[in-house]
C-alpha cells in the first residue's frame, strides 16, 4: 500500500498556544484515516494545515512525496467543521458555482446520485435540514472527483438517523479506493469508518494504529453487567466485582467461565449486557478524561 | 484570470441580492421614498399666490403708468423688472409665471407650465388687444437640484454597505474560507464581487431614476450617456472603498461602526442636500477627499447645466485616481480568513 500523505514534524503556534507540537504520521492510499480527540486537541488545526488553508509554524506536508502548492486545490476536496453556503442559491445552482471552479469535474448526475440530493436540488439553501446541508457540502467536497478528500467532523450535529445515513454515503466513497482524513470525537463513528486512527490530546499524538490494534493492545477485558438485586452480595464481595449504581460491573478476560460460574450460583441472567471495550474507554484509559469532555 | 469562475461567482452574487426581496425593496424604495418626500417638501412656496413679471423702464413710474384693476388682483404677487431678457429668464426657469410689458402691449407665457397657463387665463379680459408670445423652459425645482445628491448617496450606501458588509460575512461565516480552498483566486473573487455590485448599483439606479423620471419629469440640459458614465465612475469608485474598509476584517460590529464612519461625512459634506458654495474653505477642502462629492458634483453639472464630460474632467480624474489607490490599498491588505 503506497503512502498517499506524510506529515512531518508539523508545529503550530498561536501567541501564547501551541495547537500542534511536533506531530508526524502518515496516511495510506485507499485508507480512512481517523483524526481522533476531544474540543480543542488541535485536529481541526491539523487538518486546516493539511489542506494548505493554514501555514504551518514548521513541519513539512508531502502529498505523495511532493510538497503541497497551490496546484493542491484542484486535487483535494474538502469539508469544513463549520462552512456557511450562499443564501438564496438553489443545492443545483450551488453545484453549478462550485463546478465552475474546477478543471475536471464529477458528472452532475452520479454526485447528486453519490449523495442522495435528487430530493431537495432545486431548494433554497437557507432551507436544507443539517443532514441536507452536509450532504450537500460532501457533494462539493467530491465535485472535482478528488484523490483525497478531508471531512473535519462531518456529522456533528446530526440526529442517529442522518449520522448513519452520512456514514454508507462515506463508506460508498471509500469503495471507490479513495483516501480519506476525517475527524471526529464521535468513537462509533471512527470504529465504523476508519482502518488507521490517531488520537490527539493537546496537540500531541498519544496512540496511533489500527482501532482493532489499539483496543487489543489497551483492553483483553471484556465488561458484564446485571442487576445488582439479582447477585447476591456475598458473591459480590467474594469476587470483588464493581458496584456502579444500580448495577454490577464484571472485568473478565472469559465471558463462558464467568457466565458457568453466575449459574451455577443461581443468579438470573435477565438484563445481563456483555460489552467489550470501545475507543471511549480507550482514550479514556489513556488520558484519564473522557473524549467528549470539554476542558 | 479565468473568466468561467469570475462569471460563476458574479452570477452567485446577483443572483443572491434580486433573490433577497427584502433587501431589494428597500433598494428601491428608499430612494423613491425620499424623492417623493422632497417634492412635496418642497412643492410650492407654501401659498397659492402666482407671480407675475411685471416689465417697467427706470424712467417709468408706476403712478404715470397704470395697470389698472390687473395688479389689485388677490393672491397674485407682481414682480417688477427694468430688464424683460431678465423677467423672461425667470420665467423659462418658471420662478414666475407671466411677464407683461404693458408699454408695449406685450406679455409672455411659458408654453411648459401649467401655472403660466392659468394666470394668462385668469387675465384673459385684461390682455385683451395684448400681443401674446412665448417662451419656453423647464423649471429647475429643488427635486431636480436634489436628485443626483440623493441617488449618489443611495449608490454609496449600495455600494459600501452591499460590498463590505457581504464580505465581512463571508468571511465571518466561513464561506470565503470555503472558497480559499478552491482553485478560485482572490483576484477573481474581489473582481467578481466589484462587478457585480457595480452592474446591481447601476441598475437599479436606472430604474429608479427611470421611474422617478415618470413621476416628476426630471430636469435634463446634459447627455444621459455622460451621467451614466460619472455615476458609473462614482459607484466603481465607492466599491473600492467598500472593499478597501472590509479587507480584513471579520467582525460585524467593527465593519457597521467603519462603514458608517465613512459613509456620514459623505452624506453631511458631499453636496447631497445642500450647495457647498458658500461653506468654509477648509470644509471644502475636507469634502475634496471624499468620492461622493465628485459623484454628486459631476452627475449636478450634467444634469442642470448641460455639462460634458470634457466640462467635469476634474472630478472624473479625482474618482479614477481615488479608485486606483482604494483598489490597491484593498487588494493588497485582502484577506480570505484572518488567523485566530
Amino acid at each position: 500500500m503506497s503512502i498517499a500523505i506524510r506529515v512531518e514534524n508539523l508545529v503550530k503556534q498561536y501567541k501564547d498556544v501551541t495547537a500542534v507540537d511536533n506531530i508526524s504520521f502518515t496516511v495510506e492510499k485507499g485508507h480512512c484515516f481517523g483524526l481522533l480527540g476531544p474540543n480543542g486537541a488541535g485536529k481541526t488545526t491539523t487538518i486546516e494545515i493539511m489542506e494548505g488553508i493554514i501555514t504551518p509554524t514548521s513541519g513539512k506536508i508531502l502529498y505523495q512525496g511532493k510538497q503541497v502548492d497551490a496546484s493542491i486545490s484542484q486535487q483535494i476536496g474538502i469539508q469544513f467543521q463549520h462552512t456557511a453556503l450562499q443564501d438564496f442559491l438553489t443545492v443545483k445552482e450551488t453545484l453549478n458555482l462550485f463546478s465552475s471552479f474546477y478543471q475536471y469535474t464529477l458528472e452532475q448526475e452520479s454526485l447528486i446520485e453519490l449523495c442522495d440530493l435528487g430530493d431537495f436540488l432545486n431548494r433554497d439553501n437557507r432551507l436544507l435540514s443539517g443532514g441536507q446541508r452536509q450532504r450537500l457540502l460532501l457533494a462539493l467536497a467530491l465535485i472535482n472527483d478528488p484523490e483525497i478528500i478531508f471531512l473535519d467532523e462531518p456529522t456533528t450535529g446530526l440526529d442517529p438517523h442522518a449520522r448513519r445515513n452520512f456514514w454508507q454515503l462515506i463508506k460508498n466513497i471509500k469503495a471507490r479506493n479513495k483516501t480519506i482524513v476525517l475527524t471526529t470525537h464521535y468513537m462509533d463513528e471512527a470504529e465504523q469508518l476508519c482502518d488507521d486512527i490517531v488520537i490527539m490530546d493537546q496537540g500531541v499524538i498519544i496512540e496511533s494504529g489500527t482501532p482493532h490494534q489499539l483496543l487489543s493492545k489497551h483492553f483483553g477485558d471484556v465488561f458484564i453487567y446485571l442487576p445488582k438485586t439479582q447477585v447476591p452480595a456475598g458473591l459480590i464481595t467474594e469476587h470483588s466485582w464493581q458496584i456502579h449504581g444500580e448495577r454490577i460491573e464484571i472485568t473478565t478476560t472469559n465471558v463462558e467461565q464467568t457466565l458457568t460460574l453466575l449459574m451455577a450460583n443461581n443468579v438470573p441472567l435477565d438484563g445481563l449486557h456483555v460489552k467489550s471495550a470501545n475507543l471511549d474507554d480507550l482514550f479514556l484509559h489513556l488520558t484519564g478524561h473522557s473524549l467528549r469532555e470539554d476542558k | 484570470m479565468n473568466l468561467k469562475r469570475f462569471f460563476a461567482v458574479f452570477k452567485a452574487r446577483n443572483i443572491e441580492f434580486f433573490r433577497d426581496k427584502s433587501s431589494l425593496s428597500w433598494n428601491l424604495a428608499f430612494p423613491i421614498l425620499l424623492l417623493v418626500g422632497f417634492s412635496f417638501i418642497f412643492s410650492g412656496d407654501g401659498r397659492s399666490a402666482y407671480k407675475v413679471g411685471m416689465v417697467v423702464k427706470a424712467a417709468q413710474s408706476e403712478n404715470k403708468y397704470s395697470d389698472g384693476d390687473l395688479t389689485k388682483t388677490r393672491f397674485i404677487d407682481f414682480i417688477h423688472y427694468e430688464s424683460l431678457d431678465e423677467a423672461k429668464k425667470k420665467l423659462s426657469r418658471h420662478t414666475i409665471d407671466l411677464v407683461i410689458d404693458s408699454q408695449h402691449q406685450q406679455y409672455w407665457v411659458n408654453e411648459q407650465s401649467a401655472k403660466s397657463y392659468l394666470v394668462e387665463r385668469i387675465f384673459s379680459v385684461q390682455l385683451d388687444g395684448y400681443s401674446r408670445l412665448e417662451t419656453y423652459g423647464k423649471k429647475i425645482r429643488y427635486i431636480d437640484w436634489v436628485l443626483p445628491g440623493i441617488l449618489g448617496m443611495n449608490m454609496m450606501f449600495s455600494c459600501l454597505f452591499g460590498v463590505g458588509y457581504v464580505i465581512v460575512r463571508y468571511r465571518k461565516n466561513a464561506v470565503l474560507k470555503r472558497l480559499k480552498a478552491t482553485p478560485l483566486s482572490a483576484f477573481e473573487f474581489v473582481s467578481a464581487q466589484l462587478l457585480s455590485r457595480l452592474f446591481i448599483v447601476m441598475f437599479m439606479s436606472t430604474v429608479v431614476y427611470s421611474g422617478c423620471n415618470l413621476l416628476f419629469d426630471f430636469f435634463m440640459l446634459g447627455s444621459y450617456v455622460d451621467l451614466f458614465i460619472i455615476g458609473m465612475l462614482g459607484a466603481f469608485c465607492l466599491i473600492s472603498l467598500g472593499l478597501l474598509v472590509a479587507s480584513r476584517s471579520k467582525s460585524e460590529e467593527l465593519i457597521g461602526g467603519l462603514l458608517n464612519m465613512t459613509s456620514w461625512p459623505m452624506m453631511m459634506l458631499s453636496g447631497v442636500w445642500f450647495s457647498l458654495e458658500g461653506a468654509p474653505p477648509a470644509l471644502k477642502a475636507f469634502a475634496d477627499f471624499l468620492p461622493l462629492t465628485h459623484l454628486v458634483a459631476g452627475a449636478r453639472k450634467v444634469i442642470t447645466e448641460g455639462a460634458s464630460l470634457n466640462d467635469i474632467s476634474y472630478h472624473v480624474n479625482i474618482l479614477m485616481i481615488m479608485s486606483i489607490v482604494f483598489l490597491s490599498l484593498g487588494a493588497y491588505f485582502f484577506s480570505w480568513n484572518t488567523e485566530r
